[in-house]
């Protein structure tokens, strides 16, 4: 008998010291540590979830539509270079995600359907109506949530934020989570800015060119691009790019009118790094292709000198210089009036590379740090208070054995911090909640059990046959309601985000441990006590 | 010994017409909150609704009315503000801005530092949603209350017998419609953190239930020559101390949480407050009539 206490003793020792080791890191008491202790035992403890340490949890959703647009876009331009090349003369247009082909004709599906079995013919009437196949489309958004991802990753990376998660949600949705960042608005314009870096060529010879006005203010585009959406020619459009004027800081914008189709995009970039334009002070970015990029460019100069050619980036023109003559080594530079900091971050997008669709922001939950302390400190007062009471209610309801539940209270606590220190867990709001529920459940096992002695010492049983009896009929009671409370956790678990995890998880781990203390600990100081020597009375 | 109370001898089930009166009316309450809600009238939180919330801390106390008309004049529609004036905080929700998420927010913290650059205020949180993550999320709330509830059915009848199932998910019930329903007469707001409360709430409320529904197994076991309804009150009266004492100590933690845990949780403790007194009445004036009640052939205490 007396043996098998002191194993009982043992397990209980052996699982609070680990519990400390555990939990060691969230204290003060880890930096006095030795280096040997700090570099081989666990070093990470609890975590602080958001909701505590400030930070920002953001959802977004991928635009997979407009990637597939894209593709499309890519395809209509191909085609119409293929026809060419077979001379075969044909309209090509792009609407949405249809491409229509006039005139219908035998050797023009044949052409397209030959080069592009990636396309499904909708209509074949007078005219050919394709799209890409639903399959395809698929696999298009699939990539493009996949790509954004790692680009976000990189993104976040080179802005450097310790300890970013950055996870991939449902279908198309990406969920960025950065743990005490100061400056929440600047992440969100990092992350969310596509980076669709485009270099294309100003229409200067049309006549609407002529027509468009020269300057006009920042909220007339939309009507200036209904007055002309009539006129502009198939293969054009209509940009604006955003003047400012150096001594009075207006704005205003200028509307370019230029070829749709893009002769160079950031795709070919290897570097983008900020430098100062000596003569503003004014910091600029500058660009670097690779080999192809740079040939590329080459090309395009030497064909188009004293044409203007315009750099766009997410569809607004950044500066449109003449070409003065052909340009080898593959550089380029965008000015646009920039801060440093906005010249770095515009750096950092286009190192990172350009999201392969826009993403709309779906949830923005950003809590500064000092919301997070004010709420530390109010949970810790609520606990301390909490428990306090209890623990007083416990001594004088059930005198000593109340002393010996408050014992197994008291280990609950330790062991619930080191069992979630063990699993790196996340402490949230309501998971301090949550311990601090935990805390008046955990004298409920104890109070059923206690109950019960009372019941059979009434009946006449001595205290030790009370005690065992207590232990054998209230242990089904307890175990029941512990697995309810367990089973409503692991829903919560499931369906809860962020914080309510936080909460599932602190409760079930409250709830088994509270088991073993009840069950292993409280039993075994009983048992102590009655294996001394026959004790007359029980102090219940 | 200190005993809360001595033996009792009180005929529970005798009060059935009061007792049920009292918790029709409950879960009327609950069922009229949950029609509002599916109508979306009652008082949603931004996270199922969708929309914007900013949480602001002064240096000095302001007046709500100047926070008002400030934003009136700023062209923000469709608000309320919520006080918290022991620390100079100001909750300003906006339901369904209909701008893409990511610019209201700015937008009213813009307007507000520059009418109050004396008073600088200082961002504490902002929470914005769009409404298609508020729909889900409202979904997966509604799919998570009925999953735990299944959940906790099948455990007890697989524990117990069906009837005492059947008694154990109407009380869940009741205690769950019950607080929503008190929730919704307060004004409070219905939003995640109520739900997981409420899940929280029907676990917790079968512990008390648990508690009676063994008693009154081990008394059938026992088979005294008495009628189950008697059996039923004398198991109750058993239990009734230890019962009411495993609600006091988790209401001790609930109430210290509803008073020094702090503005975020405040709701929550209320609702877990309510929950465990409810709960406790509901063992006793809901599971237990519901068991004596359901007609079985079998007897109460066949399974062991």
């Amino acid at each position: 008998m007396k043996k098998k206490i002191l194993w009982r003793f043992v397990l209980i020792g052996a699982t609070v010291l680990l519990s400390i080791i555990f939990f060691l890191p969230n204290t003060p008491l880890f930096g006095y540590m030795p280096r040997w202790w700090k570099e081989n035992m666990p070093s990470k403890g609890i975590t602080l979830g958001l909701d505590l340490q400030g930070g920002v949890h953001l959802v977004f959703e991928v635009e997979g539509d407009r990637a597939v647009e894209t593709t499309t876009e890519r395809i209509a331009q191909s085609i119409k270079d293929t026809l060419a090349k077979k001379k075969l003369n044909a309209e090509v247009t792009r609407n949405g995600l249809m491409i229509n082909v006039t005139p219908n004709t035998m050797d023009i599906r044949r052409a397209i359907e030959g080069d592009y079995p990636v396309l499904v013919a909708v209509e074949t009437g007078t005219r050919l109506v394709y799209k890409l196949s639903d399959k395809e489309a698929r696999r298009i958004k699939d990539n493009a949530t996949d790509q954004a991802l790692e680009t976000i990753r990189n993104r976040i990376d080179q802005f450097g934020v310790a300890e970013p998660t950055i996870h991939r949600q449902a279908e198309n949705e990406i969920v960025v989570q950065l743990p005490g960042i100061k400056d929440p608005k600047r992440a969100i314009e990092i992350i969310g800015k596509t980076a669709q870096l485009e270099f294309k060529l100003v229409d200067d010879v049309s006549p609407v060119a002529a027509e468009i006005p020269s300057i006009i203010k920042p909220d007339e585009e939309e009507a200036l691009l209904k007055r002309f959406v009539d006129k502009i020619p198939p293969d054009d459009e209509i940009l604006f790019e955003r003047v400012v004027n150096r001594e009075t800081g207006e704005i205003t914008k200028r509307p370019i009118l230029l070829k749709r189709q893009a002769l160079l995009t950031g795709d070919y970039l290897t570097e983008a790094k900020v430098n100062i334009d000596q003569r503003f002070n004014e910091p600029y970015v500058s660009l670097t292709f690779n080999a192809a990029g740079a040939k590329l460019f080459e090309e395009i100069t030497a064909a188009n000198v004293k044409k203007r050619l315009a750099i766009i980036l997410d569809g607004n023109v950044y500066s449109a210089p003449v070409i003065q003559e052909r340009i080898a080594g593959g550089n380029a530079q965008i000015t646009g009036r920039f801060s440093m900091d906005e010249a770095k971050d515009l750096a950092i997008v286009l190192r990172a590379g350009a999201l392969p669709a826009p993403l709309k922001m779906l949830q923005n939950v950003t809590v500064g740090p000092s919301l997070g302390r004010d709420s530390i400190e109010a949970g810790k007062r609520a606990g301390i208070i909490g428990s306090l009471i209890v623990i007083l209610f416990m001594v004088f309801y059930y005198r000593l054995s109340g002393l010996i539940a408050d014992f197994a209270l008291v280990l609950n606590i330790i062991l619930l911090l080191g069992a979630m220190a063990s699993l790196n867990a996340t402490l949230t709001l309501p998971g301090i909640a949550g311990i601090i529920l935990a805390v008046g459940m955990a004298v409920d096992s104890n109070v059923l059990m206690f109950e019960r002695m009372r019941e059979e010492i009434r009946a006449g049983k001595t205290p030790r046959a009370a005690v065992d009896s207590g232990y054998d009929k209230a242990f089904w009671t307890i175990f029941d309601s512990h697995v309810t409370t367990l089973i409503t956790a692991a829903v919560l678990f499931q369906f809860g985000t962020g914080p309510i995890k936080g909460f599932a998880v602190t409760l079930s781990l409250g709830v088994a441990i509270n088991l073993f203390t009840a069950l292993i600990g409280t039993k075994t100081v009983f048992d102590l006590i009655n294996s001394r020597k026959e004790v007359k009375r029980l102090s219940i | 010994m200190i005993e809360l109370l001595r033996k009792t001898n009180i005929d529970f089930m005798g009060k059935r017409p009061f007792t049920f009166s009292l918790s029709g009316i409950l879960i009327l309450l609950g069922i009229i909150a949950i029609a509002q809600i599916w109508r979306g009238a009652a008082n949603l939180g931004i996270d199922f609704a969708g929309g914007t919330a900013v949480q602001v801390k002064f240096e000095k106390s302001v007046q709500l009315q100047d926070i008002r008309v400030t934003l009136e004049q700023g062209g923000i529609r469709d608000f309320d503000l919520q006080d918290l004036p022991a620390e100079n905080k100001v909750l300003i929700r906006i339901k369904k801005g209909g701008t893409a998420v990511g610019e209201l927010a700015d937008k009213v913290i813009s307007i507000l530092s520059q009418r109050f650059s004396a008073n600088k205020p200082l961002i504490d949180s902002t929470t914005e949603i769009g409404p298609k993550v508020g729909s889900r999320l409202r979904n997966d709330a509604l799919i998570a209350i009925g999953v735990a509830t299944i959940g906790i059915l099948i455990y007890i009848a697989f524990r117990f017998q069906f009837r005492f199932a059947v008694g154990a998910t109407i009380a869940t019930f009741h205690d769950v419609l019950a607080v929503l329903g008190i929730f919704y007469i307060l004004g409070k707001e219905i939003n995640l953190i109520l739900v997981s409360a409420l899940l929280t709430i029907a676990g917790y409320s079968l512990t008390d239930t648990v508690v009676v529904f063994d008693r009154i197994r081990e008394n059938m076991r026992k088979g005294f020559k008495e009628n189950t309804e008697t059996t039923v009150n004398r198991s109750i009266n058993e239990v009734l101390s230890r019962t009411i004492i495993v609600s006091l100590t988790t209401l001790i933690t609930a109430a210290a949480l509803f008073f020094f845990g702090g503005e975020v949780i405040h709701d929550f403790s209320l609702a877990m407050i309510l929950g465990i007194i409810v709960g406790t009445y509901s063992s006793v004036f809901v599971a237990s009539p519901v068991v004596l009640m359901w007609k079985s052939k079998k007897p109460l205490a066949k399974k062991p």
